[in-house]
């Protein structure tokens, strides 16, 4: 079975975050909108409800919010020789589905790349030297600069109601910001979040070091807020259960609270649930896109939805996953170098120390998602990579964002996993322990990247996509100099007893903790069609009615959590779409 | 013996002339007002006449087509059912003139003759002016669609199935034609009082009844008017005297939360919820002010300048205080686990959006502290809203219907007692009776707003 829908203007793949700005912001210029979503229709009443939703067992450790491997995953290697295996169960990385996307299940940490960051390449070639790059680094240039996203970061931030203190306000230093970041035309939406005795005395212990602490910016609402559509925010409660969880409160900043009721006013935007995109449909001169073809799941057959303009608004890896399976691009080739589409994936290095203090109380179950005190003082444009040998840079933080019981209870290294010895130790260092983490950039290298698996199908028949992944020397170097100053300071803040955990020397990929959820690359934007896939509009250089949003765009990983970059490139591209690709469609560069 | 037959058969058949005459005798429409000089074109204005007197709300059934009718009134002698008043000339209005038109708005007459149940605000329409009537007569008639349905025949028992009774009650009910100028100060207020008393018909739901069911006071100088009533269970609260639901609002405020649903007080719910989507979010800025203004003055000549207490701004940590105001926002923020079951069942349901000091968040989550709602006469909208929750309005300049969820599935009938009457005294709130278990569980099984 299959049909054949009538055509419509613009066709959105997935309504996460992206999707959902999109599709607010074309539907505003009354253009006929279908957006496609492969999981189910997703809203606070009735899905998040309380007390449904902190569920930990249910959420936390089951993944309810995610997709399921058996429906959807990927395959994962980490160098070119060995066999990709298929990620059959959950763990470095947790994709989300369903309307929200993982703007329903992040913790809300929302952030600015530094200036430098966005023209990398350049930056460390102008400064250090071209040597300092090592060769197998395929860093790059994103082709847009800090000044001309700030307009459109200041407009992600007002829309979700970010809570935090500026740093630096029309090139004025304000005081308990964060000194380091780029130049912004006013302050946050909202106050920065109350903060917990844990962050309030690692930020005294970083001051008197001659560190620069600051609230970390949140998308945990500090107070009532109202956006631009007229969508709102209720004071955070600060429960604690945010990443993995849907927002009971109507606190946490996701398309749901910001944007998705708007949408729906409009009667020129319609989206569809439980519609699973299964390639994008081009020309037969292969130049533009005519539409998509989806799987009903309802209807159980495909669907052709022919449009205008196409907008890949999926989860990172899903947009070059569809980009490979439609012959959008030419597939990357890690031997020769040549081709673009699954080019530098990266990945995100984090590690942290543990402090446990016999005479400190914490209240870890008082916490939002993006509580805690931040220093950026090691940041990408702080380090002397000349000097200390690597590319890149962190932030570090110190607070809970939750005190969940199964997860969030950290005990000393040798403590059994069960029985009358985990149980006294729980006793002794629930409320007793913090952490100081390090946020960390990772570089993109030759031989990571994305393509399509030889052997593995999924359920539809299409090749799963393939990721081949692993640590390198570079990276591992600057967690351990992070590592290094982290110790540093832990030790000033004096615990009773404290243990790290960083990637080491040959430390390679593990696909089985859980890392982050912050994996970018594959679809990168750059100035040059021969190094990029998308142009510095995100619009694909070789279909001029293809967009792709997202953090697929990112040609290396910024030290920061994606989000804030994701929906300041969203509104980015969207304004090139209304003004310049509307009155004349066609390559924008 | 024959004179007293002969002066009972007279009266009999004085009587039954009179009762033929009562049913049969051809009934009479006002004649029309005068025109105002600088009236708009109906062409133009009949939309908004149509915004301004509401009609969506009651003549458009849930999910059906707009204003085919079907949507069950209830009322105490039975469920009556809403008119198709789309122009279809079989089931609805089509081909009524202007004369059968304002006949029915005015009069409660259709375009034969037949009386209509007071369902139909006719009573609050009868000030109407000609220009809102042509208004209407024109957007009904011509602008809108006609669609073909057939309403359901209204369930209502003898005698109140016959409508040539309403002949009486028309004598006793019905106020005069017309808008009667009031002693208003200026001319946005004369305004106000003419959107709340006539199209607005406010005073159908927020003025009680007599036993008759005639609405007690048409007029801001009637001293029942808007004092609260009851529609369907539910009280409307009252929205002037000393349990106004709005004593001590600014007009901004006022303004807010019918343009919008929702203000830094409270949030609309129920058959209101209705009123803000339908009609009172389309009014131009100047109506919304007029009305408002109106409505915060109707207690006193000052109220419209009235201070109103700020709600607490700033999240959850700023919020509490190391010296309660009140002796429940003590007894709660002292977590103690020993604290009274109501009050337990409330920090453990309720506060964490509602606050210790039950002030909720601007716009967001209602105050419940002076709310109309938990302290109204009837506490029918405060179990519905423990139980199945409610929905905002979704409207232009607040597109979120947020929603509150029920809590039918995790508390139990006591449970649900407990914690209304709690909430009904908690505070600063004064209702008095305790709920009962019982008026819980007759509305369990009820869907929720």
């Amino acid at each position: 079975m299959a049909r054949t829908d009538t055509k419509r203007d613009v066709v959105i793949v997935g309504l996460g975050w992206t999707g959902a700005i999109a599709g607010i912001e074309l539907a505003k210029e009354g253009l006929d909108i279908l957006a496609l979503e492969r999981g189910p229709d997703r809203s606070t009443v009735p899905d998040f409800k309380y007390p449904d939703v902190i569920d930990e067992l249910r959420f936390g450790i089951r993944y309810g919010y995610m997709q399921r491997p058996k429906k959807s995953t990927l395959t994962i290697r980490r160098s070119l020789d060995e066999e990709a295996m298929p990620y059959r169960r959950l763990g470095s990385f947790l994709p989300g589905d369903g309307v929200g996307g993982a703007g329903i299940h992040w913790n809300g940490q929302t952030w600015r790349p530094q200036a430098q960051e966005y023209r990398l390449r350049s930056y460390v070639e102008e400064t250090f030297g071209a040597d300092a790059i090592p060769e197998d680094m395929t860093i790059q240039d994103w082709g847009v600069t800090a000044e001309e996203l700030e307009p459109y970061y200041d407009r992600f931030e007002y829309m979700a109601g970010i809570s935090g203190q500026a740093g630096v306000v029309n090139g004025e230093t304000i005081e308990g910001g964060n000194p380091f970041e780029p130049n912004r035309s006013r302050d946050y939406p909202l106050p920065p979040l109350a903060q917990q005795p844990d962050s309030l005395h690692f930020a005294d212990v970083a001051r008197q070091m001659g560190y620069h602490p600051f609230p970390r910016p949140a998308a945990n609402a500090s107070a009532p807020h109202v956006n631009e559509y007229g969508m709102q925010l209720g004071p955070c409660n600060y429960c604690g259960f945010c990443a993995r969880y849907g927002c009971l409160n109507y606190s946490k900043s996701s398309p749901q609270t910001c944007v998705l009721d708007a949408l729906k006013r409009y009667e020129n935007f319609k989206y569809r649930v439980n519609s699973e995109v299964l390639r994008v449909n081009l020309a037969e001169d292969g130049q533009t896109a005519t539409g998509v073809t989806y799987w009903d799941a309802e209807a159980e057959e495909e669907v052709t939805q022919p449009a205008d303009i196409v907008i890949l608004a999926a989860y990172s890896i899903h947009n070059v996953h569809l980009m490979l399976l439609s012959g959008i691009g030419e597939p990357y080739n890690p031997q020769t170098g040549t081709g673009t589409t699954g080019k530098n994936y990266s990945y995100q290095m984090n590690g942290g120390t543990t402090m446990f203090f016999n005479d400190r109380q914490f209240n870890p179950f008082v916490a939002a998602g993006s509580s805690g005190m931040s220093i950026n003082d090691f940041g990408m444009e702080q380090i002397d990579y000349a000097a200390e040998g690597f590319i890149g840079g962190s932030y570090m933080t110190c607070g809970h964002s939750n005190g969940q019981p199964i997860r969030g209870i950290a005990v000393p290294e040798g403590t059994p996993n069960w029985g009358a010895g985990w149980k006294q130790a729980v006793g002794e260092h629930y409320g007793h322990s913090t952490s100081l983490g390090s946020h960390g950039s990772n570089m993109s290298y030759r031989d990571c990247y994305l393509d399509l698996d030889p052997t593995y199908t999924d359920p539809h028949g299409r090749p799963l996509l393939r990721l081949t992944f692993d640590w390198k020397d570079n990276d591992i170097c600057m967690t351990q100099f992070m590592r290094q100053r982290i110790e540093e300071i832990v030790e000033a803040m004096e615990p009773d007893s404290w243990q790290s955990s960083y990637k080491e020397d040959g430390a390679t990929y593990d696909v089985r903790p859980y890392q982050t959820t912050h994996n970018v690359g594959g679809a990168i934007m750059g100035e040059n069609p021969q190094t990029s896939s998308i142009n510095r509009f995100q619009q694909a250089w070789g279909q001029h009615n293809v967009f792709v949003l997202g953090a697929s765009s990112f040609p290396q990983n910024i030290q920061y959590n994606p989000t804030g970059a994701v929906g300041a490139l969203a509104y980015w591209t969207t304004d090139a779409i209304v003004n310049q690709y509307l009155p004349n469609p066609g390559p924008l560069v | 013996m024959k004179t007293f037959l002969r002066i009972l058969g007279a009266l009999v058949i004085v009587g039954v002339v009179a009762l033929l005459a009562f049913i049969f005798w051809p009934v009479s429409r006002s004649a029309p007002q005068q025109v105002a000089a600088s009236a708009p074109e109906p062409a133009e204005h009949g939309e908004y006449a149509m915004r301004l007197a509401d009609c969506a709300a009651c003549h458009t059934a849930e999910g059906g087509e707009p204003f085919a009718g079907g949507r069950p009134i209830e009322s105490p002698v039975g469920t009556i059912y809403s008119a198709n008043i789309t122009p279809d000339s079989e089931t609805g209005i089509g081909g009524w003139t202007l004369a059968e038109f304002r006949g029915a708005l005015i009069d409660g007459l259709d375009d034969e003759g037949h009386h209509l149940y007071p369902a139909m605000p006719y009573t609050n329409y009868r000030g109407l002016t000609e220009t809102d009537i042509a208004g209407l007569h024109h957007y009904f008639i011509e602008d809108l669609e006609p669609v073909r349905n057939d309403v359901p025949a209204n369930d209502l028992p003898f005698p109140f199935d016959q409508r040539w009774g309403l002949r009486a009650w028309k004598w006793v009910a019905m106020p005069d034609v017309g808008f009667v100028s009031g002693a208003a100060s200026d001319d946005q207020i004369e305004r106000g009082a003419y959107l709340v008393e006539g199209p607005g018909h406010c005073g159908a739901c927020h003025s009680p009844r007599n036993t008759l069911f005639v609405q007690d006071g048409y007029t801001a100088d009637d001293a029942g008017f808007l004092t609260g009533g009851v529609i369907a269970g539910w009280t409307a609260p009252a929205l002037r005297g000393e349990d106004s639901a709005i004593a001590g609002w600014t007009a901004e405020e006022v303004a807010q939360i019918l343009g919008t649903g929702r203000n830094a007080h409270a949030a609309i719910n129920g058959e209101m919820a209705l009123v803000v989507e339908d009609s009172t979010q389309y009014f131009t800025e100047d109506d919304m002010t007029a009305m408002s203004r109106y409505l915060v003055r109707l207690d006193d000549n000052g109220a419209e300048t009235a201070q109103t207490q700020e709600t607490p701004s700033g999240g959850l940590a700023e919020r509490l205080s190391d010296d309660p105001a009140t002796e429940t926002e003590r007894i709660l923020a002292s977590a103690d686990p020993g604290m009274p079951e109501g009050a337990r069942l409330y920090l453990d349901n309720c506060g964490a959006c509602h606050f210790v000091d039950g002030k909720g968040a601007d716009e967001v989550f209602p105050e419940l502290d002076g709310s109309s709602i938990v302290q109204a006469g009837e506490p029918t909208g405060l179990i519905s809203m423990i139980l199945h929750g409610g929905a905002l309005p979704s409207t232009e300049a607040r597109p979120y219907a947020l929603r509150m969820p029920g809590f039918a599935d995790r508390l139990s009938d006591e449970e649900v007692a407990t914690l209304a009457t709690f909430l009904r005294s908690a505070w600063n709130n004064e209702a008095s009776g305790a709920v009962e278990a019982g008026a819980v569980a007759d509305m369990r099984s009820e869907e929720g707003g």
